[in-house]
């Protein structure tokens, strides 16, 4: 029998939820429904199976990246190690580090080799790949707490904008962060890019030495875990306002360098109720302003 | 207990194996998909857990945090009509520590625990009913996944051929891996997943809850109309005048309409006919071909196999027959020449009619998954003291047993043993532990005064409210497929 992945519609009856072992898919694509329809098959298609083609490699997306040259095989594969090679020189990284971005863009690639669509996108866990026809647009909210209603910012990303990915990294989702990092949302022009930078950014969003955070290495969490035996952020205790900054500056700077080289095209950095908005992520004003009425500064490269 | 999913090493690490990237996990951690955890060096499913709200109606709404933006106004429940579900509750095996979620809630000023488990089913099984006529293979055949013996043929009953899978001596009394195929077969039957079985001595059939059953390739599409005798007895009155002869060819019982008591009250006249096979009652043969997956569930492709030559007495040149199966798939039209011999010949328009609408009342072919699984001794430990108090409790009504938010059917006598389809369950509610056993939720609803007089673990007894932040709210589905 072969492991076939979870494929169902949610209740909406409009998205498509796509999952096999670790990857959790939900996708919505707006035009005709003979399209919708072509679009869904395709993703389901594209999707058997995927996650054997990146096992067989996991070993080797699991080492650092060369910045030179790739040996990797899949299509997938390639596309990770593409995303991070920019920064293997400098940095330790591996395509780990960019596989939610990549295997959503593959699936969005697959469907909208199928099919005609207005507009789409494919959403791996917070990992987005968009696609946008003329005169369409995604309205993308930003949410400090998912547990309560009010959005802190929306974003509004058109048809005539390069972006057509989104990514979010930090210390509370399912991977590890070197940094300490609430979140850091990445705007660049793929989902793999997008997710390759939120990982850089939010690692440098970092007090290094500070004893109010907690650091674990990451084998003795997760014994295969690709980041080795690095310390990762477990907890963060009580900071100083100034400490907040000093850590978000480190992760500015970074984000900048990106900015000015085009990896990216805007990101949303935040630490302890501190946000710092950067590139185009002007847009809106959020439509429920966060109750806690914390500060917010927008710095433009 | 050690199992094949534990095999790294000293330092209690174990090996998942429900996906390929196969995570080492720690005791307490969760593997990359935050769905499996090495609990005490047991693999279990760590889903968030699952609140369905109960709304009668299919694809009921959501119920969003803090509906509507506004202060809370102090109440447990927003929704008067929450219910909890076992999905995702997590296991606590050994069984003998209370249950992960005792939830009560206030409703219509009743006090009501429901105490969320998610069972380990070592013993389970499937009883799965396939609508078809076509012969899948003999009683007490076995049936395989890849290879392995995972259960076997039961009966036919009512044009349905029935199926009984898993239970204890697959599950655990077989080789590893006939455990390990039978544990998967059955998730992916439970999940309403396509699952291809192959029966010895007989055929090979996919078979998924909800859809039509797939038999040596060909998906089915309609169930019997009836036996052929009851198809004589619906259809003799529109044959009547418009042909001499009907057969309609069936596996079990094949009706001649001359012959059958509905042909006589109609005074239809003999025609000659020689039937094979063995003679009921007037009109009404068995074993008139072997069982196979041509006309009306026979192996054969010539229905005219199955008649002798015609008796010269009461048989005469230019009498017509019609030849017909009890789904209507097959259908033939004969005209006897000089020599009493059928020739095939087109089919009057009327007759056609009439095969149509056999076809018509032939309900769509499905397949159907019960889940037969027991509440054992460790299993009601999880939940009070005594756990016979809890079986005594279910069989006199207090306590209302569900799975999944689904209804199930108790079965009288000793034990909680429970049946339940699978379709009305939510997706995905199914999961299983290398033991090999499957896991499944189940849920006791009972008023919380009984739940203290029965034993019940009254510490741990939690708020619904306090379950909101670590949960997931999903609507109570209606049928799924």
């Amino acid at each position: 029998m072969k492991r076939l992945p979870q494929s169902a519609l949610l209740p909406d009856g409009k998205r498509l939820h796509l999952q096999d072992g670790p990857i959790d898919l939900i996708i919505e694509a707006k035009g005709k429904p003979a399209e919708i329809r072509a679009a869904y098959d395709a993703a389901a298609r594209r999707f058997t199976g995927l996650l054997d083609e990146l096992c067989e490699e996991l070993t080797a997306l699991r080492r650092a990246a060369d910045p030179a040259q790739c040996s990797l095989k899949g299509v997938v594969a390639r596309r990770m190690h593409a995303a991070v090679a920019p920064y293997a020189t400098d940095h330790f990284i591996t395509p780990m580090a960019a596989v939610a971005g990549s295997v959503a863009e593959e699936i969005l690639v697959a469907m909208l080799g199928a099919a005609q669509l207005d507009r789409a996108y494919v959403n791996n866990g917070g990992d987005i790949a968009l696609h946008l026809t003329s005169g369409e647009h995604f309205t993308v909210g930003l949410m400090d707490r998912p547990d309560r209603h009010g959005l802190m910012r929306t974003m509004i990303v058109n048809a005539d904008s390069p972006i057509r990915g989104i990514a979010t990294s930090g210390r509370h989702g399912r991977s590890f962060s070197l940094g300490i990092a609430d979140a850091v949302t990445v705007l660049a022009r793929t989902a793999s890019e997008a997710d390759a930078a939120a990982t850089i950014i939010a690692n440098a969003v970092d007090l290094p030495g500070h004893p109010a955070v907690i650091r674990c290495p990451a084998n003795a969490l997760q014994p295969d875990s690709d980041l080795g035996a690095r310390p990762v952020t477990r907890d963060v205790g009580p900071l100083a306002e100034s400490e907040i900054e000093a850590a978000l500056r480190a992760g500015v700077h970074t984000a900048q360098q990106l900015l000015a080289t085009g990896l990216i095209e805007g990101a949303a950095l935040r630490l302890l109720g501190e946000t710092v908005l950067m590139g185009s992520t002007s847009a809106t004003p959020a439509l429920h302003a966060h109750r806690g009425n914390r500060t917010e500064s927008a710095v433009h490269a | 207990m050690t199992t094949d999913a534990t095999t790294a090493g000293g330092d209690d690490k174990i090996r998942c194996d429900a996906c390929p990237v196969m995570c080492y996990i720690k005791p307490g951690a969760a593997g990359a998909c935050d769905r499996y955890a090495n609990h005490n060096g047991e693999l279990v499913r760590v889903d968030p857990h699952i609140v369905l709200e109960r709304t009668v109606s299919h694809g009921g709404r959501l119920v969003p945090f803090q509906a509507g933006g506004g202060d809370w106004d102090g109440k447990l429940v927003h929704e008067p009509n929450v219910f909890v579900t076992a999905i995702g509750a997590g296991t606590t095996y050994p069984d003998y520590k209370p249950a992960p979620f005792i939830v009560s809630s206030e409703i219509d000023g009743v006090d009501m625990v429901t105490v969320v488990t998610e069972g380990i089913f070592s013993y389970c099984g499937v009883k799965v009913k396939i609508d078809t006529d076509r012969h899948l293979g003999p009683e007490t055949a076995t049936v395989r996944a890849q290879g392995e013996a995972i259960g076997h043929v039961t009966t036919g009953e009512y044009g349905s051929q029935m199926l009984s899978l898993g239970g204890v001596h697959h599950l655990t009394g077989g080789s590893k891996k006939e455990g390990r195929v039978t544990c998967d077969a059955l998730m992916d039957l439970s999940n309403c997943k396509p699952v291809e079985l192959t029966i010895d001595g007989g055929a090979t059939v996919v078979v998924q809850a909800g859809y039509p059953p797939i038999v040596n390739g060909v998906a089915e599409e309609r169930m019997r109309v009836g036996c052929g005798s009851a198809t004589i007895g619906m259809f003799a009155k529109q044959w009547h005048g418009k042909v001499d002869e009907v057969v309609v060819v069936d596996d079990h019982i094949t009706g001649v309409l001359s012959e059958h008591q509905a042909g006589k009250l109609l005074d239809i006249p003999d025609t000659g006919i020689k039937m094979k096979g063995r003679r009921s009652t007037p009109g009404r043969y068995f074993q008139v071909a072997e069982p196979g997956t041509g006309w009306g569930g026979t192996k054969i492709s010539d229905p005219l196999s199955v008649l002798g030559p015609f008796n010269p007495r009461e048989a005469r040149p230019g009498l017509t027959m019609l030849m017909v199966s009890t789904t209507g798939e097959h259908a033939a039209y004969y005209v006897l020449d000089e020599a009493l011999r059928p020739v095939e010949t087109e089919m009057p328009p009327d007759l056609k009619l009439s095969v149509e609408r056999i076809q018509e009342n032939c309900e769509p072919a499905l397949c159907t998954v019960l889940f037969m699984g027991g509440a054992g001794g460790s299993l009601r430990a999880g939940v009070t003291d005594n756990p016979v108090r809890l079986t005594r409790s279910v069989k006199d009504a207090l306590t209302r047993v569900t799975s999944g938010g689904a209804p199930v059917y108790v079965w009288p006598g000793g034990g909680i043993t429970f049946m339940v389809d699978v379709t009305q369950m939510p997706a995905g509610a199914f999961g299983y532990v290398p033991t090999p056993a499957l896991v499944a939720p189940i849920e006791f609803t009972l008023k919380l005064s009984d739940y203290a007089a029965l034993g019940g673990h009254m510490d741990y007894v939690r708020p619904l409210a306090s379950l909101r932040d670590s949960t997931e709210i999903r609507p109570m589905p209606g049928r799924r497929a």
